[in-house]
């Protein structure tokens, strides 16, 4: 159960950086980009194409990064220079992404239609394997204290950016289009900027999934932005009371890590683990439907007292009577 | 430096061309705004008074014309980079200012106006002294919340601040669209007040759209009245600090063949 639990947070940490980085484009930009699916895939693509072909882990890391800004610009030129609506723009990539990812892992295989690599053969030349040589600890004590860095990091980086210049403006531009360029900021440009980080960061995390994993599929980014989502609304739930932006960041990952331990723990108790995605659909469902219920919940309770009932009644029948007053009052006058 | 600010030559701008949509909004409109100039625009609704403004700001590029700016052609200039020769205020209070950052952040984004964003802080704290006493200007008690997110001002604070952010570096022109319409009369009073006190302490070259008469016979050294997007009277100096409502009513009909209807300029 305790190895249950302690994988569940390792796994956590690294979609952290994916939560954070759908943070970005859904929350921050409000660009509601599905590219995000694909792109974690490229990155796991990428990390482990370069492993096979022996290069150094994190460098494979910063270079899934890379690819993952690629693919948000591009996301980014089709919505601003093409002028195609952000979720389409998003599909369109991520469509692309499909047949590049298999392009990518074909590279390190050497034969077309490359569609998963595993990096058994390559074990100890992952990050993970790499830290834990390095510190000398245990597989999942040692994944730990780097997933926990790499989180900490990236949120502190986060933070550090979204108070400059460039992030003030990116913000802005989520904020209020119209007002960025009165006030002389080139939309297209920011919106390109936010969604290349946004999917450097989703990269970032597949290829750390991936060195995790020891494995890497073509299908492994289905269903990805849902749990991104979740994790930011556990995240905005639990850290609600939390004006400081850097405090926001930390709930996200909070929010990822509860998510991943909750989904450990159903299926460590038996549920089939290919249910996994509906219950996460059913669980973001209800986080997002809860004020649409929280209000119909308060009115329905407004109307069944019988006090408040009695109580309304009495007060049309007094606001009818004034009414007839005043219609007769006015008559009088003319 | 020359005495003209902004001079229009002839520019055309046609919505919806070749579609049963097709609108003139503004055909031929020249124009010469001289430095310090306080211009009012008045214009029943369609006469392209707004469309004017997003003209000279590059919202979209005319059809035909020359907007020269200070002896420069900005005619092809993208929106975002001729935002730093203009301070523009926007009819709808939630047009101007980013709702979800703070006061301060809102002036830090206006005092970069035109800049390039790079990586250093969006805001420091000298800045936060200037901003502070900025805000005290406005007597709107604004300087104690600098941190408060915009979304929780009201309508006129908004527009006080918007109005603030676009003078914050001193604009080329001024341009306000409107900027009291959606507020309430003791509001958009107090808003006006404050816009005077700013337009001519600084002796800033302004435009101020408005479909008040009184407004606009009351503000300003020149008065321009538009229909059917062509400018149809000009009046400034001595002759319009005579004019009154029902002069300027007698005029439009004159000018026109028609009478001005528009109900919200009568009764205001």
């Amino acid at each position: 159960m305790l190895d249950t639990l302690l994988a569940g947070i390792c796994q956590g940490l690294i979609w952290a950086v994916l939560a954070l980085g759908v943070y970005i484009s859904f929350r921050i930009l409000n660009f509601a980009d599905l590219t995000c699916e694909g792109c974690i895939t490229l990155g796991a693509s990428v990390s482990a194409m370069l492993i096979w072909k022996e290069v150094n882990p994190f460098l494979s890391v910063l270079l899934a990064f890379l690819a993952g800004c690629a693919a948000g610009a591009i996301t980014g030129l089709l919505n601003t220079r093409l002028k195609i609506p952000p979720i389409l723009a998003g599909i369109l990539t991520m469509i692309s992404l499909y047949s590049i990812n298999i392009h990518i892992m074909s590279l390190a295989t050497g034969s077309g239609g490359t569609a998963n690599l595993s990096l058994l053969t390559f074990r100890s030349n992952t990050a993970y394997a790499q830290v834990s040589s390095l510190l000398g600890l245990g597989r999942v004590n040692s994944a730990l204290m780097f997933g926990v860095v790499v989180a900490l990091a990236v949120s502190g980086i986060l933070y550090w950016f979204f108070g400059t210049e460039l992030g003030y403006a990116i913000r802005a531009t989520g904020a209020n289009a119209s007002m960025c360029r009165a006030q002389g900021i080139n939309t297209d440009l920011t919106k390109l900027c936010g969604l290349a980080l946004s999917n450097g960061l989703i990269a970032t995390s597949g290829a750390l999934l991936c060195q995790y994993q020891n494995y890497s599929d073509v299908n492994m980014g289905v269903g990805s932005i849902i749990i991104g989502l979740a994790s930011i609304i556990i995240g905005e739930t639990l850290f609600f009371g939390f004006r400081n932006f850097y405090m926001k960041l930390v709930g996200i990952i909070v929010g990822a890590v509860i998510y991943r331990v909750v989904v450990a723990v159903v299926i460590y108790s038996g549920m089939p683990s290919t249910d996994l995605k509906i219950m996460t659909a059913g669980i973001v469902t209800i986080a997002l439907a809860l004020p649409v219920i929280r209000k119909s919940a308060a009115s329905s309770r407004l109307l069944l007292t019988f006090k408040n009932r009695q109580n309304n009644r009495k007060a049309r029948r007094q606001k009818k009577k004034q009414a007839r007053g005043a219609v007769e009052g006015g008559r009088r006058n003319v | 430096m020359s005495e003209i600010m902004l001079e229009l030559r002839s520019i055309s701008k046609t919505f919806n061309p070749g579609t049963v949509n097709e609108k003139k909004a503004i055909d031929r409109v020249s124009l010469k705004v001289r430095r310090g100039d306080f211009i009012t625009i008045i214009g029943g609704n369609g006469a392209g008074k707004s469309t004017l403004i997003n003209a000279i700001t590059g919202v979209f590029p005319v059809d035909e014309g020359e907007i020269i700016l200070d002896c420069i052609d900005i005619t092809g200039l993208p929106e975002h980079k001729r935002a730093r020769y203009f301070g523009r205020v926007f009819q709808d209070p939630m047009m101007g200012t980013a709702p979800n950052m703070g006061i301060e952040e809102n002036l830090a984004l206006a005092y970069r106006r035109g800049r390039r964003h790079g990586l250093s802080w969006g805001i420091s704290a000298r800045e936060r002294v200037l901003y502070r006493e900025q805000l005290g200007r406005l007597e709107l008690d604004l300087e104690g919340r600098m941190t408060q997110k915009v979304g929780l001002l009201s309508g006129g604070q908004r527009q006080a601040l918007t109005l603030l952010m676009a003078t914050l570096i001193r604009p080329k022109v001024l341009l306000l669209d409107e900027h009291t319409a959606a507020l309430d009369p003791k509001t958009a009073e107090k808003v006006l007040r404050i816009t005077e006190e700013i337009v001519t302490g600084d002796n800033l070259t302004t435009l101020m759209v408005t479909h008040n008469m009184k407004n606009a016979i009351e503000h300003g050294n020149r008065l321009i009245m538009m229909n059917d997007g062509r400018i149809i009277l000009d009046i400034a100096g001595a002759e319009k600090k005579k004019l009154t409502v029902e002069m300027l009513l007698e005029k439009f009909s004159k000018v026109s063949g028609s009478e001005f209807v528009n109900d919200r300029a009568l009764l205001s």
